[in-house]
């Protein structure tokens, strides 16, 4: 059994007091949320933090996906399994149940939170690649109020985001579109194992021909940011197996993988085109009734 | 509405049939899946301390200075000990079961990331693993010895300088077989095919890792070491050895084991360490490792760079295989294997085939790596052997432009050429190979996947058919050949039937899970006729159970299981001496149907063996010269060992786009002689095969070029779901062994031998349109996709 250095444990019953646990904590606290990621970190001692906020009890507050206007707006502790269960996501981004299929397990998917995911900002992380490619946006609460960042400013970097040590993320919004579909693409070595690669894309069309898309690629960069060069060059076109080959070798461009365990650069690259054309050509299926 | 007690009936009525050998639940299971089983993290002794070790962060490293005072200082910790500490009692290094030393707890340098350095005793668990943060070591960093294809280079710095005028990393060298022969052989080959063939290091990785709690009794001067080991009574002998404490006053006990797979077969330094933590603070220690901490500094397995050729007639004779070895063995000789068997038993690798000669020479090296050897289900190194040997058949194949069914089928040692000495003297009992091959291609339909396969390859589809057979040598083994530290191995039985007809067997050997309870209850049920529900199977303690050398190597059923069929018809021999006396005959006059014995053709004048048994104790007269009781005991020696086979075909598809492997289909079918229970056959082989899904494709201990182990967590080092592994589709045939008691050969390690070099001839198969001949495990996505390039490097 792996223990994790001494630690303060504090329960935080709203999202206010939370915040007012986090200013109280200064760098020295996090929050905990699922804790999938970060409890194994600080049990292999990798990460070492004073005091652990506990926020499972803010589930009834920032548990909930719906649809505001033209926005469906999902709560930062909505769980992998409620993302994989609603039929509202999966109606209107089929990527998210194609994304959540495909991550962790069930036991961790019972646990995880979207939030959670998001702040944890690993580079393998899919729902990050999934809220880049629906072009999502962050809300972000401190003790001044809420502020609203594009996913671009959300990620800073590996494992660091826009959120400040008195902040906490609560809710992400995802503008709706009519024309538009999506879907997930992975390969990993095992289930429940992290990406070697994965593209995600969302597709809008009008009349036969792509209005938008966007792309958002994980584990192939320090980053999970969407590909402009891909929006470019789609908008307008007429969707064909050599469109998505132009913008799958965009994809593989786009990136910079690194070498490791999972796989070399040149297959890491290689899979940002494979799976982007896979996704891509997915997302158009769906747009004209073609395959679930 | 099914409750509790319903499914209890139900495990109840199935342990009542059969009497003997058939499929049956384990009567283990009720308490292992309910979660009451009792393993060594499950006892907790009043008053009891806890330890954590410090391990070194380097591969290899210069021990300049501990500074253990802030870690003593701690609040709640007991004591804090050093190597230092270690040397002054003479304990600072202990033997390895392969004749080497390793250090308990590092004094001079640290020769791999992981190893022992110091360690904490505190009052918690989290107390000792604050307290070894605190301990602050001084390290003057030595370049690392990785690449063990540079281990020899003159400029390699030297890891063992402990050793008395070491000036290189050289281990050991073995040959077997005739070197000159084959190279006769080889000459006048029409065919020779070579190729580097590499089975990299890979992890037993149990489920419940390694771990102590010790206890000693000063009053008494009793040591008791709770332990998670497969060979309680070899490793007793080995404290003895070492601690000078008297054998008799040290009692291991080995509770349930969750997982072990050779894992547990050596002695670890944590062992040594908690009895010294117990010996110094006088209170009872405990040390569990954690996932990492097993991970990287327990027994490891494999790690063979074998070159491989073998030369063949053009129309597909085998003549010979020859291979040289590179063994890593890591930083010290942990290798646990018979000891005139340095390299276990790979001498096996001439495989299932009529060869008119073989030679292997091999070189073992040390590296800055965890040490071990031998561990994963492995039978002593027959995995790498059948790897290589079926591995090369299938290059062979590829060059000859032969189906690798039909080259196999062509050089199959024959039924009638049986017992069969191998080209390096091993003695195969029996066989009927031509048999079980035949029997897996019906299953498999092999023709329709060949059409099939033609098909798909038209339309640019990858998909490959492999096939592997394979023989294992199993069941070590016989005395004259065979010991582990100077200990022989064979293996003690004792069988007592109470009163009540009732009995308890206690066996030498130690379960981790394949079901001794069951199994050998069923053995003795088929020889006396006692239910198995009334048989209850004793193990893992020695102060209550026979001296053997334990369970691995699938040596449970062939070593013990024999004994155990034995002892039981000792006590079947003195029982129907009582039982004429029982029935005024002579003991000639009786005949034995399963549970009594009866006056030749008068069935109705019977006693029961639970009659029997009252009698033993009861009042009145036995026979003359009988004592009271009915129990026996035996020591058996095998003759030889037993060899079980099988053939595999696995059916793979692969994503042409991602290279990722899909396994669509796996049938194996096995030969393991007389079958007890088809119910733990079957959950083995599953087992075994999961097993090779996972070293074909994604598992291998990696290190970076500093030595840093790569792989010491769940998340790096991947073991297969149930997602990647397909439904098992499992056949058999039976061809007893002829010397062994009741025919049984031993079925816990064959799929684990038989199952990797299937699914990489699959692979293999399915890269044909390639050029492919030839890819090292593990076969994940990116390695097949760079095979695919034709970039193909190998793993290790």
């Amino acid at each position: 059994m792996q223990v994790p250095a001494p630690f303060q444990y504090a329960r935080a019953t709203t999202v206010d007091h939370a915040i007012e646990l986090l200013n109280e904590g200064g760098d020295s606290a996090r929050i905990v949320a699922g804790g999938h990621s970060l409890l194994p970190m600080m049990k292999l001692r990798l990460a070492n933090f004073d005091t652990l906020i506990d926020i499972n009890g803010l589930h009834d507050e920032l548990g909930y996906v719906r649809q505001e206007g033209s926005e469906i707006r999902i709560g930062a502790m909505t769980r992998h399994r409620e993302l994989l269960e609603s039929d509202l996501l999966a109606t209107a981004f089929p990527i998210f149940r194609d994304a959540e299929h495909v991550i962790a397990d069930p036991i961790v998917r019972n646990r995880g939170t979207l939030g959670g995911s998001l702040c944890q900002a690993d580079p393998s992380e899919d729902l990050s690649a999934v809220c880049t490619t629906l072009d999502a946006s962050c809300v972000i609460r401190g003790r001044d109020g809420e502020r609203v960042v594009s996913m671009e400013d959300f990620h800073r970097g590996p494992y660091e985001t826009a959120v400040g040590d008195a902040e906490i993320l609560v809710e992400i919004r995802i503008p709706v579109r009519p024309g538009g579909s999506s879907a997930y693409f992975k390969v990993e070595r095992r289930a429940g194992d992290w990406a070697v690669a994965s593209s995600g894309a969302a597709v809008w069309m009008s009349g036969g021909v792509i209005t938008d898309a966007r792309v958002g690629l994980a584990a192939v960069g320090p980053n999970t940011t969407g590909i402009p060069a891909i929006s470019e060059a789609l908008r307008g076109q007429t969707p064909s197996e050599e469109l998505f080959a132009q913008a799958g070798a965009l994809a593989a461009q786009a990136c910079s993988p690194a070498v490791d365990l999972r796989g070399t650069v040149a297959y890491k690259r290689h899979l940002a085109d494979e799976l982007t054309r896979r996704a891509l050509r997915k997302s158009v299926e769906r747009i004209n009734g073609q395959g679930a | 509405m099914t409750t509790v007690e319903t499914r209890l009936t139900e495990f109840a009525d199935n342990n009542e049939k059969p009497v003997g050998y058939g499929r049956m639940l384990r009567k283990e299971d009720p308490r292992l899946i309910r979660g009451q089983g009792n393993y060594v993290d499950d006892l907790n002794l009043p008053g009891m301390l806890h330890l954590a070790i410090l391990r070194s962060p380097v591969a290899h490293a210069r021990i300049k200075s501990i500074d253990t005072t802030a870690a003593a200082a701690l609040e709640g910790v007991v004591a804090i000990v050093t190597g230092a500490d270690l040397a002054e009692k003479g304990l600072a290094w202990m033997p390895t079961l392969s004749n080497d030393v390793q250090a308990v707890l590092a004094t001079d340098k640290v020769r791999f990331q992981g190893q022992e350095v110091a360690f904490a005793i505190a009052k918690s668990r989290y107390i000792a693993r604050d307290a070894i943060e605190l301990i602050n070591v001084d390290y003057e960093i030595l370049p690392p010895v990785v690449d063990v294809r540079k281990a020899l280079d003159p400029d390699a710095a030297v890891i063992r300088d402990d050793l008395k005028g070491k000036t290189n990393n050289h281990c050991f060298d073995w040959e077997t077989g005739d070197a000159a022969a084959t190279q006769a052989v080889f000459d006048r080959a029409d065919v020779v095919v070579s190729e580097e063939i590499v089975y990299p290091r890979v992890h037993p990785a149990p489920m419940e890792t390694c771990g102590a709690v010790a206890l000693f009794d000063a009053v008494e001067g009793q040591l008791t070491l709770w332990s998670t080991t497969q060979a309680p009574h070899a490793h007793r002998t080995v404290y003895a050895l070492v601690s000078g404490l008297p054998e008799h006053k040290i009692r291991v006990i080995s509770p349930d084991i969750g997982g072990g797979f050779g894992n547990k077969v050596p002695i670890y330094p944590g062992y040594v360490c908690a009895i010294v933590a117990a010996l110094v603070t006088g209170k009872p220690v405990k040390w569990m490792e954690d996932r990492s901490e097993n991970l990287s500094s327990t027994g490891f397995a494999r790690d063979y760079i074998m070159k491989g050729e073998i030369a063949a007639t053009k129309d597909g004779k085998i003549l010979a295989v020859r291979t040289h070895v590179l063994a890593d063995h890591g930083a010290f000789n942990g290798t646990a294997a018979p000891v005139k068997y340095p390299a276990g038993f790979f001498g096996v690798f001439t495989g299932s085939y009529d060869l008119e000669a073989a030679y292997c020479s091999m070189t073992a090296v040390y590296t800055n790596k965890a040490p071990g050897g031998v561990a994963y289900a492995c039978s002593f190194r027959i995995t790498e052997a059948v790897y290589l040997i079926e591995r090369m058949v299938d290059c062979l194949a590829y060059d000859l432009k032969m189906d690798p069914a039909e080259l196999r089928l062509k050089n199959f040692i024959k039924p009638e050429q049986f017992p069969y000495t191998t080209k390096t003297g091993w003695v195969y009992d029996s066989g009927e190979y031509e048999r079980g091959m035949r029997l897996a291609m019906e299953l498999a339909g092999y023709d329709e996947l060949r059409k099939e396969q033609e098909e798909k390859r038209a339309r640019g589809e990858l998909m490959g058919i492999g096939i592997s057979f394979f023989t294992e040598a199993v069941g070590a083994g016989p005395r004259k050949d065979m010991d582990i530290l100077g200990l022989g191995m064979a293996d003690g039985c004792e069988l007592r039937i109470h009163p009540t007809g009732k009995a308890v067997l206690r066996l030498s050997v130690k379960s981790q899970g394949q079901g001794h309870e069951t199994t050998f209850a069923q053995i003795v049920a088929e020889e006396i006729g006692i239910p198995p529900s009334d048989i209850q199977v004793l193990e893992g303690d020695t102060d209550n159970t026979p001296f053997g050398l334990g369970t691995y190597g699938s040596r449970s059923t062939p070593v013990s299981g024999a004994a155990a069929a034995l002892v039981a018809r000792k006590v079947r021999d003195k029982a129907q001496i009582i039982a004429s006396g029982m029935l005024e005959v002579s003991v000639a006059d009786l005949e034995w149907e399963k549970g009594s014995f009866h006056v030749k053709g008068d069935p109705s004048k019977s006693v029961t063996i639970q009659e029997i048994a009252f009698k033993s104790y009861g009042a009145g007269d036995l026979p003359e010269g009988i004592e009271g009781g009915l129990e026996a005991q035996i020591c058996y020696n095998p003759s030889n060992l037993t060899y079980p086979f099988g053939a595999y075909i696995c059916v793979v598809d692969i994503d042409p786009g991602t290279a990722q492997v899909k396994v669509r289909r796996f049938i194996a079918v096995d030969d393991c002689g007389t079958r007890i229970n088809e119910m733990i056959i079957e959950g083995q082989v599953h087992g075994g095969l999961t097993d090779g899904v996972g070293m074909a494709l994604m598992e291998m201990i990696a290190f970076d070029e500093d030595g840093n182990c790569l792989g010491a967590s769940l998340m790096d080092y991947l073991i297969p779901t149930a997602l990647e592994v397909p439904d098992w589709e499992t056949g058999h045939t039976v061809t007893p062994s002829p010397h062994h008691p009741i025919g049984a050969k031993g079925i816990g390690e064959s799929a684990t031998v038989g199952s990797p070099p299937a699914i990489v001839n699959a692979v293999v198969d399915a890269l044909k349109p390639f050029g492919i001949r030839h890819a090292d495990m593990p076969l994940t996505p990116s390695r097949v996709w760079e095979t695919m390039q034709g970039r193909h490097v190998p793993s290790i």
